[in-house]
């Protein structure tokens, strides 16, 4: 076999390894081909025929996604012929349930929306007709929308090869068909474990983070790459902030490691915390048997007093510090920086035996 | 970790013992399972629950809990017995072997089926699976370390991985999973008795002297200081007089919480740094309100040695402080000025004064982090530990011995507890508990108990239950479940209103001084 192969796509000649997709020997010269069910994360099903090429020689249009190069191979991506198929094709999705974008969360950043643009759709071809089934709304993180959905099995590859949850499937049959849980059950009741990678690599506003809704529009969010607080897996996360607010958590495939993209039910949608209306908001002091409000200046003044006090009177090693494994790096450094140059002592540990 | 995370997607034999890792590492734990079943690598898991993974693994191995180091010596008393230890590898990079085999003599699978439950014929076909395997890794956390026998625990796992040359190679390694977001790095740093940040000593002078010169101090103290859980005995003795504590809640997570709060009750002086009042925080005498992960900027190093970028994203929720601001204020009050500029200062100074971080600064973290060791500004960093040569040169065997936990079930109490966390809980739960759709998920605590646990003591799913050891008793609610074995029950310790810290042993590990929270014998009976 050939060590390489030799091809043109759009005329443009390409020299690639044999086992690369079309689509892929595409994206390597710049060439863009558009797509949908394809993710990189994900096995190729080519199964909503976006992606589809034509290749000379070939009675039928291919899908770029799953037709490996080969030797002479010639492609074109976007004659009138494909543009023409493609069209057809996203007609028929968008009027496959009821697509309204006008506040759909993901307006903006929905896939199917930029297909439309891009293929200069501007009204139905068919009347729409809504699925009829429910919007799942049965929990507090997750919304599912089967109106929106068009079956592109993301979602279902994503908890199969990615989380290996196994828990969303096809379900029914025809135009009947759905994406379901065993016994199709709503989230909440079923297997799901709420990690969100079905919503992550949904493309479109069928899955939804729920808490987000109306918080704000993709293009009203600021995405701030962060590290998840929780276990130490140490996930690439983006806080999606608005007006100085945490609103939704986000991840990123090309974030890379640890995850590639992947999160839990904690990084993904344990948040509220930070803006929960508990949040300490000043230095407190014992007053009484409870405690009174103080300002940073006496509250720090006083540490700082009784600290030197109880230092004085019993020695350093009197006193000891836990500091903590939730906090930074540069904390923890100051941290025992501080125990052991401004109070003088080694007694200093944090819960890494708990 | 020796290896890294995407590591064991390599391997082609997982052995996952005392880590619940689709709940407590769920992102890990979906690398476990896409391995199994895209790789089609062998997975045994070895935990007395049967937890999640379980359902992928070709072995299940049930011990009854406290019993490790009999089937970890078992499994190489296989591995010896079938001569499929891998000799060059022990003869070229280890040392101590010979003591290895005249311990292990006594641990026939046999034999150690009595002690552990576990089948003699699993424990060998896991010694062959493991043995025969080109790369396997180890994964393991706190139902390894939590032990009274933690240490050994540790160190028998680390003789069976270089018995058959299991470390040092991508795919393998010995594995901690570390449970909090930063206690590698909380370690790293030195928050610990004993060293400075890098894990360089306090009782070395010349260590000594030379962070006294970086820091500005004209001295040191040279003598390590004490455990948490030996402050927390000081604190109750009267040697610890105050006590400074950022972001922890000892209160909920430490065992023998009747005991905890006599000991803080005792201080004069309690300060508490935190984001919420948590059940700590109410017995303080100041507490100051630090800032949450989203509201500072900083790096966390993860369970895979990898330092990696907080970024912040909002300002400080009106009238908190960065936590590392705080300290340099009463770093400069107490004498010590410190007047860092941001948090990139600060890892400035850490890299200049810790050689494992030395080459580590925030331009080079970028977006994705760096691994250390990392020794210089062009050091690649380490994505697996003793490539080639063991850190110290050989690595040495350590024999150990089962030693019993200090307490197991007995005719009064007859049943098992361990502890642990559930999926949609954090820790203490300080942070979950205040969200809204974990909430949702895991409302309350349940106590996990078997089918048969059940009948024997009349209990229905839903029923609310007693649970009593010989130090304290809550209160919870019964979940029967197949995920429990006969005769042990779980409780995750994230419920303040069923605080199952009130329970447990406050006993440490002699060496790493860590508390045997996964073992300890309790009654059960239907409540009121």
């Amino acid at each position: 076999m050939a060590k390489t192969i030799s091809l043109t796509i759009n005329g443009k000649r390409i020299t690639t390894v044999p086992g690369t997709t079309i689509l892929m020997a595409a994206r390597q010269v710049g060439i863009r081909i558009p797509t949908l069910c394809y993710h990189p994360r994900l096995s190729a099903t080519g199964s909503c025929r976006v992606c589809m090429v034509e290749v000379r020689g070939r009675p039928t249009l291919m899908p770029s996604c799953t037709t490996t190069v080969e030797d002479g191979m010639e492609v074109v991506t976007a004659n009138d012929r494909v543009l023409e198929a493609r069209r057809l094709i996203v007609q028929l999705l968008l009027a496959s349930g009821n697509h309204n974008c006008l506040t759909c969360q993901s307006n903006g950043a929905c896939e199917l929306q930029k297909l439309a643009y891009d293929l200069g759709i501007e009204a139905l071809a068919f009347p729409a007709r809504s699925s009829g089934y429910p919007r799942d709304d049965s929990n507090a993180m997750i919304e599912r929308d089967p109106d929106k959905c068009i079956l592109c099995s993301r979602c279902v590859r994503a908890c199969q090869e990615v989380q290996v949850n196994e828990v969303l499937d096809f379900g029914y049959r025809g135009r009947r068909s759905k994406i379901v849980t065993a016994w199709d059950l709503p989230y909440a009741e079923s297997d799901c474990v709420f990690c969100g990678e079905c919503v992550s690599v949904c493309p479109t506003g069928a899955l939804t983070e729920k808490q987000a809704k109306f918080q704000g529009r993709p293009w009203e969010l600021k995405k701030v790459r962060t590290t998840c607080p929780y276990c130490g897996t140490g996930c690439q996360l983006d806080l999606n902030v608005r007006d100085g607010r945490v609103v939704k958590v986000t991840s990123d495939t090309l974030h890379g490691p640890p995850n590639y993209g992947s999160l839990c039910v904690k990084g993904r949608f344990g948040y509220d915390f930070i803006h929960h209306p508990d949040r300490l908001t000043a230095p407190l002091v014992r007053h009484k048997e409870g405690f009174r409000k103080a300002s940073w200046d006496e509250a720090l003044d006083l540490v700082a007093s009784r600290f030197s006090q109880i230092k004085q009177s019993y020695g350093a090693d009197a006193l000891a510090g836990l500091s903590s494994a939730r906090c930074t790096n540069e904390e923890n450094y100051l941290f025992q920086k501080l125990m052991r140059t401004a109070i003088g002592t080694n007694n200093i540990d944090h819960c890494a035996r708990l | 970790m020796t290896n890294a995370i995407s590591d064991i997607e390599q391997a082609e034999v997982i052995l996952v013992t005392g880590s619940n890792t689709t709940e407590m590492h769920p992102v890990i734990a979906a690398c476990i399972k896409r391995a199994v079943r895209r790789n089609h690598a062998r997975l045994i898991v070895v935990d007395p629950r049967k937890i999640g993974l379980t359902f992928y693994a070709e072995r299940w191995l049930r011990p009854r809990p406290g019993t490790d180091v009999a089937w970890i010596n078992s499994i190489m008393h296989v591995i010896l017995r079938d001569g499929l230890e891998n000799k060059p590898f022990i003869a070229e990079r280890t040392e101590g072997f010979d003591a290895l085999g005249p311990l292990l003599a006594a641990y026939s699978p046999e034999r150690v089926q009595k002690m552990t439950g576990i089948k003699s014929q699993d424990i060998e076909h896991a010694a062959h699976m493991y043995a025969r395997a080109s790369r396997a890794t180890i994964l393991y956390a706190m139902g390894i370390t939590q032990h009274t026998s933690g240490t050994d625990n540790v160190k028998a796992l680390a003789n069976l991985a270089m018995l058959c040359g299991h470390v040092g190679v991508p795919g393998a390694g010995v594995n901690p999973l570390r449970g909090q977001n930063n206690v590698q790095g909380a370690c790293d740093m030195g928050a610990l008795p004993d060293v400075f940040s890098g894990y360089q000593p306090v009782a070395d002078e010349v260590t000594r002297t030379r962070m006294a010169q970086a820091w500005g101090v004209e001295e040191l103290p040279q003598r390590p200081g004490k455990t948490l859980m030996e402050i927390m005995e000081g604190a109750g003795s009267g040697d610890i007089r105050a006590l400074f504590i950022m972001g922890e809640n000892p209160m909920l997570s430490d065992p023998d919480l009747h005991h905890v709060a006599s000991c803080l009750g005792h201080l004069e002086f309690l300060v508490v740094q935190d984001i919420f009042l948590t059940e700590t925080a109410k017995l303080a005498d100041v507490v100051l309100p630090g800032a949450s992960f989203a509201e500072k900027d900083g790096t966390f190093t993860n369970t895979e040695r990898r330092a990696q970028r907080v970024r912040q994203a909002i300002p400080p929720i009106q009238g908190c402080r960065p936590d590392w601001k705080i300290l340099c204020d009463l770093a400069s009050r107490l004498g010590v000025p410190m007047s860092y500029e941001t948090p990139r200062a600060v890892m400035d100074e850490i890299a200049s004064v810790t050689p494992s971080y030395a080459g580590i600064s925030y331009r080079r973290i970028g977006k994705k982090g760096i691994q250390w060791p990392c020794l210089a500004t062009d050091h690649p960093g380490t994505p697996y530990l003793h490539k080639g040569r063991f850190a110290r040169g050989k690595g040495r065997f350590h024999p150990v011995d089962y030693a019993p936990p200090p307490e197991v079930p007995d005719t009064d109490y007859p049943l098992y507890l361990s502890t642990g966390r559930v999926l949609y809980h954090w820790h203490t739960g300080t942070m979950t508990r205040r969200t809204r759709g974990l909430v949702e998920c895991a409302p309350e605590c349940e106590v996990e108990i078997s089918p048969k646990d059940a009948d024997i003591h009349d209990i229905r799913d839903g029923d609310p239950v007693q649970i009593t050891s010989r130090r304290g008793r809550i209160t919870a609610k019964a979940r029967i479940t197949e995920k429990a074995v006969p005769g042990m029950i779980f409780v995750p310790f994230h419920f303040a209103e069923a605080a199952v810290n009130e329970l447990t042993l406050r006993d440490v590990d002699p060496v790493a001084k860590i508390p045997g929270i996964k073992v300890c014998a309790v009654k059960l009976q239907k409540a009121g």
